[in-house]
């Protein structure tokens, strides 16, 4: 019954409320909206910072983005294509777990993992097996790797129910520690592995990355199937929603935890192989260099749906290499770039916020509330 | 209302969007062919790649020429890929990447663009590598480090004189960040230089096992300040052991650039490179279409080994004037830093010793560095390759990375 509201002292200015469900085009309306105010936004903060006009700072990013795609080059558009494939991929990689709520922080690590079993069949057993099957062990080894280290965790929240963000972010610091030993041991005090020629993906077309991208292509339709239209994709949703009801409908609760690890886990192992034997020929601490990390926000703001990822990679990808390049044509430090990625990603989750909640302001006096 | 506003901020995005459609970017308008392209590694906020920076836009000036910049470029592919866009999108003829893992990625550039031009610090593969556009350069920094050195010395006799310590406790501490050639030729002429002023001198020292490092550098020097080291220099690219000097009250001889507005009190000198003299090198030779040095050392002479103003409130009285005699004899010949006659290792000295100077998987020790008792540093390649460890000094802990 509604109740008239005479004089509260005690009553907030405002309050957030649950808002039923946005019908889907004004919930794309609203993130749409948003994407093109932070783009306005980061457009201002490059024309107050450069001194540039807008139209420039845009062109700055164009540029830094897609080079002159329209001269005809076009090593930039791959190039970036790639930083989309690799962030992307290590999205997918944690989606799953995600969506189990499971808190993978761990893809950096596997990953690392991963390349490390790349680079080493590429340095051992480069002059001893024909191309394909180097290629073949490359990726079966890499996707092992990946997998146990993030199967490991996955045991013991299974067995333990050890807290698993902590978990997984200290395997991240043994896989550097374990990386760092082996640059040591092969570089030879001098830190740096030189590229390795053995097992490099093909180029094809001239093109370094098309490997890489067909790859993660495959990859995103093949999660997106999973996750949708699979018994296990199912499953996992259960676990995530509640343990409890998927214990009552008969989900082996443990052996979907410890599933759902090893394919996180294999998918970063792969995202490795792609970084070294696709793309970088080495490997050091810093090859993955903090996108694990990136990739949580990607799982999140894609909200679980692969296609909904491609454009959110797609749109920090284009902010971090666009403001770079303002910000290296202007001498800027380069934490610019990091900033605007920030705010950008900041505006984003905001925004799922007002689709999920409303506030609703204190109403006048008498009014019935 | 709304929706007007969201409209119009639509159509000013794909305008600009529009107008952006394939153009170029240049710093400058010159009249020059010349346009370089600089890959770095971090930014300005270490020291070590402010040092390449500040140059880069020093020579590019005083030359007129044009230049675009990549900072925070990993040593992975991504330095191939820099190179690529400095080249394709800003028209860049040369390229200059500044850190050594960056080299080999470098190649590969210079293979896919024969007719630009690259060149890379610190580097060791240009004279094996065969790719005649690609270039290796350094500079002589341990003559620089023996400079400093002597200026450490003297105040170690200095602090003998006043009877703060006596002769026997001048440890000197030295922060290193891996211990590899660069760092051991590094401390070690920095030691050689302090020991040829105070006899009785030895050294720690202690290894981070990164170039940049702020809290790892700090707590190394409050180390070595806990151990009894009276004086502190350092081989790393952060603030770390010169704050931590300048908080404890210990003299700091500093590297890549002057300290002292951080360290009013404690900063003496510091020795850096200046690379300068190299990119107006390299910019002349290919605005005239001359051959680049496939391996160039900077000296002293070139101008490329330079040391900061001398803060007199900390050094010793005196030291610029001594400064000056040892740079004559430096650049006379008279000098020779790693004269096998002023060291010993393991009790005996020096009289044959193979250095890894060409690069190979193997590390193998190819070359011999000694002739007529005096281990030519920077002889057979420009990056350092003196790698052997002297009595005197005492390293505490090993860091290869």
């Amino acid at each position: 019954m509604a109740k008239v509201v005479t004089k509260s002292a005690r009553e907030p200015m405002f309050h957030v409320a649950k808002r039923d469900d946005l019908p889907w085009w004004q919930a794309w309306g609203i993130r749409v909206i948003t994407i093109l105010i932070s783009f306005l936004l980061v457009g201002l903060l490059c024309v107050v910072v450069t001194g540039q006009s807008f139209g420039e700072s845009f062109e700055m990013m164009y540029s830094g983005v897609f080079g002159r795609l329209f001269q005809g080059h076009t090593t930039m558009l791959w190039k970036y294509l790639q930083e989309i494939a690799i962030l992307l991929s290590l999205a997918l990689a944690l989606t799953p777990a995600f969506k189990m709520k499971f808190w993978n922080c761990g893809a950096e690590g596997q990953a690392l993992m991963g390349g490390l079993a790349s680079i080493i069949c590429m340095i051992e057993l480069g002059d001893k097996l024909s191309y394909p099957v180097l290629l073949a062990v490359i990726a079966v080894t890499s996707i092992i790797a990946g997998a146990i280290w993030g199967v490991i965790p996955a045991i013991f929240k299974a067995f333990f129910n050890t807290n698993e963000t902590l978990f997984t972010l200290m395997m991240n610091y043994i896989a550097t520690q374990i990386i760092a030993y082996y640059v040591y041991i092969k570089g030879g005090g001098s830190n740096v592995i030189n590229p390795v020629e053995a097992g490099n993906f093909p180029s094809v077309a001239g093109n370094d990355y098309f490997v890489n991208i067909v790859v993660v292509t495959v990859i995103t339709v093949l999660m997106y199937i999973y996750l949708k239209y699979s018994k296990q994709g199912y499953e996992i949703a259960v676990v995530g929603e509640s343990q409890n009801t998927a214990r009552y409908i008969g989900v082996n609760v443990k052996k979907v935890i410890i599933r759902t690890m090893i394919i996180s886990g294999a998918l970063c192992g792969v995202t490795g192989m792609l970084l070294v034997a696709g793309k970088d020929h080495s490997i050091n601490i810093n090859s993955v260099g903090g996108q694990g990390f990136t990739a949580i926000l990607m799982s999140w703001l894609g909200q679980f749906n692969p296609f909904i990822m491609v454009i959110m990679t797609a749109i920090v990808v284009f902010l971090r290499l666009g403001v770079a390049k303002v910000a290296d044509t202007a001498l800027l430090n380069s934490s610019f770039s990091e900033i605007m990625v920030g705010i950008v990603i900041l505006m984003l989750v905001g925004c799922e916020f007002f689709i999920h909640y409303t506030i609703k302001f204190k109403q006048k006096k008498g009014v019935v509330a | 209302m709304k929706k007007l506003i969201a409209l119009v901020l639509c159509l000013v995005m794909v305008a600009s969007l529009a107008v952006g459609c394939g153009t170029g970017v240049t710093n400058t308008d010159t009249d020059s062919n010349v346009k370089v392209g600089f890959i770095f590694l971090h930014d300005e906020q270490s020291t070590y790649d402010k040092n390449f920076m500040d140059a880069a836009k020093a020579a590019c000036e005083q030359m007129g020429v044009g230049y675009a910049q990549k900072t925070q470029i990993p040593e992975s592919k991504d330095c191939y890929d820099a190179a690529v866009e400095l080249i394709e999108v800003d028209g860049c003829n040369v390229i200059f990447a500044d850190s050594f893992g960056h080299e080999s990625f470098l190649i590969d550039a210079a293979k896919k663009y024969p007719d630009v031009q690259f060149c890379h610090a610190t580097g060791t593969q240009a004279h094996t590598a065969g790719v005649k556009n690609f270039h290796n350069a350094f500079a002589s920094i341990y003559e620089g480090r023996y400079l400093a050195g002597v200026a450490a010395g003297l105040k170690l006799n200095e602090m003998i004189e006043a009877k703060e310590i006596t002769a026997d406790k001048a440890k000197m501490g030295y922060v290193g960040a891996f211990t590899f050639a660069e760092v051991m030729s590094g401390y070690t002429s920095f030691y050689l230089g302090a020991k040829s002023v105070c006899p009785t001198v030895t050294m720690d020292v202690k290894f981070t096992g990164s170039w940049y490092d702020e809290q790892k550098e700090k707590e190394a020097a409050q180390a070595l300040i806990a151990g009894g080291c009276v004086l502190i220099s350092q081989h790393a690219d952060s603030m770390g052991a010169p704050t931590a000097c300048e908080t404890a009250g210990v003299p700091n001889v500093s590297y890549n650039g002057s300290t002292v507005a951080a360290c009013p009190n404690t900063f003496i000198v510091s020795s850096r490179i200046d690379w300068t003299p190299y990119f107006k090198y390299m910019i002349q030779c290919v605005e005239e279409g001359k051959e680049i040095d496939t391996d160039w050392t900077g000296t002293i002479e070139t101008g490329s080994v330079v040391l900061t103003d001398i803060n007199e409130k900390a050094a010793a009285k005196d030291t610029a004037k001594k400064l000056d005699e040892v740079k004559a004899k430096l650049l006379d010949g008279s000098i020779n830093v790693f004269d096998t006659a002023n060291f010993t290792v393991k009790g005996e000295k020096l009289t044959s010793y193979k250095a890894d100077v060409d690069t190979d998987a193997a590390f193998e020790k190819d070359t011999e560095a000694i002739e007529n008792g005096v281990f030519y540093e920077s002889k057979h390649r420009s990056a350092p390759y003196f790698d052997a460890e002297i009595d005197g000094i005492n390293l505490l802990d090993r860091n290869y990375g």
